[in-house]
Parts: C-alpha cells; structure tokens; sequence
C-alpha cells in the first residue's frame, strides 16, 4: 500500500523520531561551485571531514564561462567567478572529493552529468546544493534541493533531517501531438496548479504519456518540479529506466547488474497505494506552451492571447500577474507571435541533453536564424557536445546562425557573462522566468527546445508545429 | 558576552512591509552576489534589483548607486526594521542559502508570510532566521496596520509562539517542535546529527547488504 516515495524513503530512513523528523540517508550528493565553499569552510572550521567520499561528485557548472573552454581556468575573466571555481578545485583537493574538472569532457550541468555517467541510480536518495536536483527523480530516485548548511551538513554525516512530505499523484493521460513536448506538460502543469501548487508535496508523475517519454523527458518533466512547489518527482522505474541506466560508467555491471535490476522492480507505487492528492492532464488538449510573465506558472498556450489578471480568481496571483505584465511589457490579450525576441537561449538541466539539441537541429536544419536576433545553444555537458558534434548537429546550428557554446549553465541564470541586456527579450528553454533571471531586467519566455528553435527563424514566438509539416 | 546567532528566543523590531506575493530567491539576493565564496557581505544587496535603479556588482559602493524611490526598504521610516512581512509563497524558487544570509545580514531576525516555499524554511532554521507563519486574515491585518503612516513594532516570542504588538495584536502560531527546540537552544544541527554515529554506521551495514551496488567503489 506504499507509494514509491514511501518505498524510498522507508530504506533510507537511519532513524525516526516522536516528532516525525526523520534521520535520512543519502546515497548521492552532487556538488558545484557556487553553493559549496561556505560548506567546505565550515567543515574547516569545525574540523570535521567527509563521512564518506565516494557518495559525492563535483563539477564546476554555474559560473563558468560558455567561451574558450580550452584555456581552462585562464578563459574565466571574471576574477571572482574565477576564484569560486578555483575554490571548488582546491576544496575537492583538500577532501579528496572525485570532481570532473572544468577541462574533462565529462565536465558539465551536474544534473546533467549525474544520471549520465549513472552517478544517480534507481533507489537511490539524492542531494545536491541545487533546487533542480528534483530533475533525478525522473530514474526513480528521491532527489532533492538543498541550502549549503545542508551541504555541509550532508558531507560531514551522510544524513539530512527530513521531515516526510505528503505524496502527490499527476496524471499525464493520452499522448502529445506533434510538436509538443516534456516540457510543454510540465508548463501545463505548473499553469494549472500554481507555482506553490505542490508545497509539501512529493510529487509522482503517473499515466500513459509519461510512459511514453524518453527518460530524458521524464528528467525535464522531473526537473521543473520545484517550480511547482514540490521539492522533489518521480517516475517509476520501467524498462525505459533500465535501458538508460545499463552500461552507463557508474552504474553496476555483470552480476550486480542482475541483483541490482531485481531490487529494482520493486520501485513502483503499489496499485492500491494512496496519495493525498492527484491532479489529472490531458496530454491530446495540449499545444506547444510559452510563459507570458515572470514566473512559470503564467503560461499560455501557444494560440492563446495574453489572459487578463482582472479575469483571475486569486486576488494574488492577480497582483503578481499585473506586475509581470508591466515587468514583461506586454499587455492583455495580445499574442506573443507578435512580439519580437532579441535572443534565444537553447540551454540549462531542462533541456540540454542530447534529445533536446536534436529536436531543436530538426527545426533548425536548412533554415536561418532571424536577423533581428542573437541565439545560442549550450549544451548540457562534454559528453553532450561530443555527441552532438559527432551527429553533425553543431554544424546545423552554425550553419542556421546559432552560436556552438561550451558545456554550463550559461544563459539560465547568467552569472557568467551570457545574459539579456536590460529589456531584451528572449525565448529560453530553461525554467525560470523571474524578473533578472537571465540578466538585469531581461524579460523570458519559458519553451521547448523545439518551440526556441522555430522562433529563433521566425524572430519572434512561433508555432513549432507550422514547422513540422 | 558572544552571542549565539543560531539561537532564538524573543524579538521585538520595526516591521517593514514587502506586500508582494511569491517573492523569489532570485530577487532577495540576484545571482551576480553568489559568486563570494564567503558567508558575509550580502546584506547591503539584500533586494538588490528592487532596491536600486542601476545594476549592482560585488564590491560597488552603495553611494554610487541610485537607489529606487518607492522601494519599502528604501523608506527611512523602515530603516531599522528587523522584521518583514511578506505575502504567500515566500522565497520561492532558487535553493540560494544566500537568501537567508542575506536578510539577516541586513538586520532581519524574523519573516512573517501566510506561506513559504519549503527549501527557503529549512534554510531559514539553519541559520537562526525565524519565519513565521500566520494565516491569510492575520497577515491582511497586519498589512494594514504596517503600511501605515507610523511604522509598528512588533515582539515575536518563539517559547510561547506568539506575535504581539502595540494596539492588540496577538496572534499564535504554529512551529514543529524540533526546529523550535534547537532554534530556542541555538544547537548546532551537524554536531546532533553526530550524536548519531553509531546509528549512521548501523544503518550503512544493512543498506550495503541490500544495495551492494551503491557502495561498490565507483567505477568511473
Ligand atoms: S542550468 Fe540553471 S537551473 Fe539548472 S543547475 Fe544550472 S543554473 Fe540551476
């Protein structure tokens, strides 16, 4: 009668307490640069070291630069993102801590890297100083976002003190049209349901579309969980599941593969399991989806015009949506296809794995980029590059008019120097729209990778599935 | 006497009202402040975006910068405020712990809202930032005394879970008894956990038993 967050936390729990804190275990913790040194510091401080080295992994990725990646550390002109970096370098030095060093090819997004190089298997509890951490529930895993007292906390005792959350059970019925994607859904979702819709909430993605998705899919529909409030998703773990994770460098092989894949049937919700609340989605009614204001849950369909806050029901999402609009500089029932973009960002651990570059290329292919605009793809990590390139995808962005970055974060929250000039424009398929998220009064719209791709040609919000055709 | 920043007991501070709903990490500190790799110095950025008319950088004086007239916490009458008050869904957004140093580096030992964003609230406990929540009306009311011309004070009283102040009012609230506990004590949570050792230890013998793979070394 378990759900399959109850299975996970259940063998993860070290002890339990009157007050329902529980002790709990973590199998995987990823760390990067900027939520780390104040972590490292205070292990210094208080003379404590890592409890157990092998559960962590490292990678520079939010603060590093998309440019020059061959000069290594002499490429960051930023001095102070240069130091964090080289902080991130001598901490995991000084602690012996396994890091893909900002010159390995393995280097990238550290929630793209982890389920890649199978860091994240099924079962496991996974941390990291990062709120889409959520984004590894898409294996089956109970993955979450910490604060850096918690980093700390997670390297000196392999434990966190948890308080269990309630479970939540979303439905993704029928099948996506053409054009339509992961992250379509998940922007239906979060529109539906509200950015604290899932507060205290796990949540598991059920039904036949989410099936159907690859698990790179599933990672982007996991990923942009937070922005609904829960701090972490989940997919069950399915043939789709092994078949991702087998063969992968960190993931068992041989007979431990056998014990591990037999554990692992296990990782489902049981039929007659409850969950304290469900939310059903069609994914047939769905069109390609595009965020209109500043913060993910204002999203319309593709189609549809700018909706009125004065229509709004809750009084303070209404407020939030007028500020949005004057922020966004758009106003009520006008169409976005009829605003112009100045930049396009195909980019960050939503969508920069290796399914999202070729369903942007496939767009692209043959096909210029607008003139009136600048567009970049960054890819989620090296391994990522590598492969893109050895399919020929580099060349048809290039040759489209996208600029070809180096592995990172990039323009999804713009501390290095990719970012929106003050009032630029830009169709991103990252997942955070807030006000300065991609640069000081820069304005976002949250898309699939498909739908950055056709309104990069277009110049301006496009309908991917015109296309398609 | 050195005093525990992790403990919290009772305080009494100006309130200083934010009446905007889903406020998120991204606006308390903006990412271009979390490239420090210290835990201090955020404070004068706290809000930086809002605050301030041009674009803040590490280390850029406050006296260059051209600050945002109506900001709440550009009013002088707030200058001092050690208390804010927010609407729902608090901090949501960005897992920055930056947040929390943030406000209270710049004076703040309290938030009151009708709802935070839950990664924001565990921060909050590790670092002796009391957020409090009280209820949609509770917080309306407390708006509409706060906004006006005389700014009010407010005591927060963690022992007995209570908001009080000036004109009547009192309100309780709701806190899970652990984090009151140890905020009341100014315990450190990693050296608790610690206490544990053993149970840790006992613990990773049976779940290596069970999942050999986790621990096999990493083959990578
Ligand atoms: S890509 Fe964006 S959301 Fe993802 S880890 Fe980096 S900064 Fe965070």
């Amino acid at each position: 009668m378990a759900t399959l967050y109850d299975k996970i936390w259940d063998a993860h729990v070290v002890g339990q307490r009157d007050d329902g804190l529980s002790l709990l275990y973590i199998d995987r913790h990823l760390i990067h640069e900027v939520t780390s040194p104040q972590a490292f510091e205070g292990l210094r401080l208080a003379g404590r070291n890592p409890w157990r080295l092998d559960a962590n992994l490292a990678t520079p990725d939010h603060n590093i630069p998309t440019r020059n990646r061959r000069l290594g550390m002499a490429g960051i002109e930023d001095p102070i993102a240069k130091e964090q970096v080289v902080t991130l370098d001598d901490n995991c030095r000084e602690f012996d801590i396994r890091q893909f060093e900002l010159l390995d090819v393995r280097q990238g997004i550290v929630h793209v890297i982890g389920p890649e190089q199978g860091a994240v298997l099924p079962g496991m509890t996974v941390v990291c100083g990062d709120s889409h951490t959520s984004t590894h529930g898409a294996l089956g895993t109970l993955a979450h976002g910490i604060g850096t007292s918690e980093v700390e906390h997670v390297l000196a005792t392999q434990c966190l003190v948890q308080q269990k959350s309630r479970n939540m059970r979303v439905e993704i019925t029928g099948s996506l049209n053409q054009g339509v994607y992961a992250k379509d859904i998940i922007l239906a979702l979060i529109r539906a349901i509200g950015t604290a819709g899932a507060t205290g909430h796990t949540i598991e993605y059920t039904g036949e579309a989410v099936r159907s998705l690859t698990m790179e899919g599933r990672m982007t529909v996991c990923n942009m969980s937070i922005e609904a409030g829960a701090r972490a998703g989940l997919v069950a773990v399915d043939e789709t599941t092994l078949g991702y994770v087998e063969g992968r460098p960190f993931a068992p092989s041989g007979a431990r593969w056998q014990e591990a894949i037999e554990a692992w049937q296990d990782l489902k919700s049981d039929k007659d399991a409850t969950f304290d609340s469900t939310v059903v989605l069609d994914a047939n009614a769905l069109a390609p989806q595009v965020s209109w204001g500043t913060n993910p849950q204002l999203v319309v369909g593709v189609d549809e015009s700018i909706p009125d806050p004065a229509t709004f029901e809750d009084e303070a999402t209404a407020e939030t949506a007028e500020r949005a609009l004057k922020y966004m500089d758009l106003r009520p029932g006008e169409s976005l296809k009829d605003v112009p973009l100045d930049k396009v960002f195909i980019g960050s651990c939503t969508n920069a794995r290796i399914e999202d570059l070729r369903a942007a290329a496939s767009v692209a292919k043959g096909r210029r980029v607008s003139t009136n605009l600048e567009a970049l793809v960054v890819p989620g990590s090296g391994l990522v590059k590598q492969q893109a390139e050895n399919e020929g995808l580099d060349q048809v962005f290039i040759d489209a008019g996208f600029e070809w970055r180096d592995p990172g974060c990039s323009m999804c929250l713009a501390m290095n120097d990719d970012r929106l000039m003050p009032r630029e424009r830009c169709a991103s398929t990252s997942n955070r729209n807030f006000e300065g998220r991609q640069g000081h009064l820069g304005r976002t719209h949250l898309v699939s990778p498909a739908t950055a791709a056709a309104s990069a040609i277009a110049g301006h919000i496009a309908d991917v599935r015109e296309f398609l055709q | 006497m050195s005093v525990n920043p992790l403990q919290f007991e009772r305080h009494t501070g100006v309130v200083a009202p934010l009446d905007k709903a889903n406020v998120d990490t991204d606006q308390i500190i903006p990412k271009q402040f979390l490239k420090s790799i210290k835990r201090t110095g955020f404070g004068e950025n706290l809000f930086d975006a809002w605050r301030f008319e041009d674009e803040g950088t590490i280390g850029k004086p406050l006296s260059e910068r051209q600050p945002v007239r109506d900001f709440v916490l550009n009013d002088s009458r707030y200058a001092d405020a050690s208390i804010l008050l927010a609407r729902e869904n608090f901090a949501c957004g960005s897992s920055r712990e930056h947040a929390v140093w943030a406000l209270l580096q710049a004076g703040f030992r309290c938030v009151i809202a009708p709802s935070f964003a839950d990664i924001f609230y565990n921060n909050s406990f590790n670092n002796g930032l009391l957020p409090v929540q009280l209820t949609h009306a509770e917080v309306d009311e407390l708006f509409a005394r706060a906004t006006q011309r005389q700014p009010i004070e407010l005591s927060v009283d963690l022992g007995e879970q209570a908001v009080t102040g000036g004109d009547n009012l009192d309100y309780r609230f709701e806190i899970d008894p652990v984090r009151k506990n140890r905020m009341l004590k100014g315990l450190d949570e990693i050296g608790l956990t610690l206490e544990h050792a053993d149970d840790i230890k006992a613990f990773e013998t049976r779940h290596v038993k069970a999942n050999p793979w986790l621990f096999d070394g990493d083959r990578a």
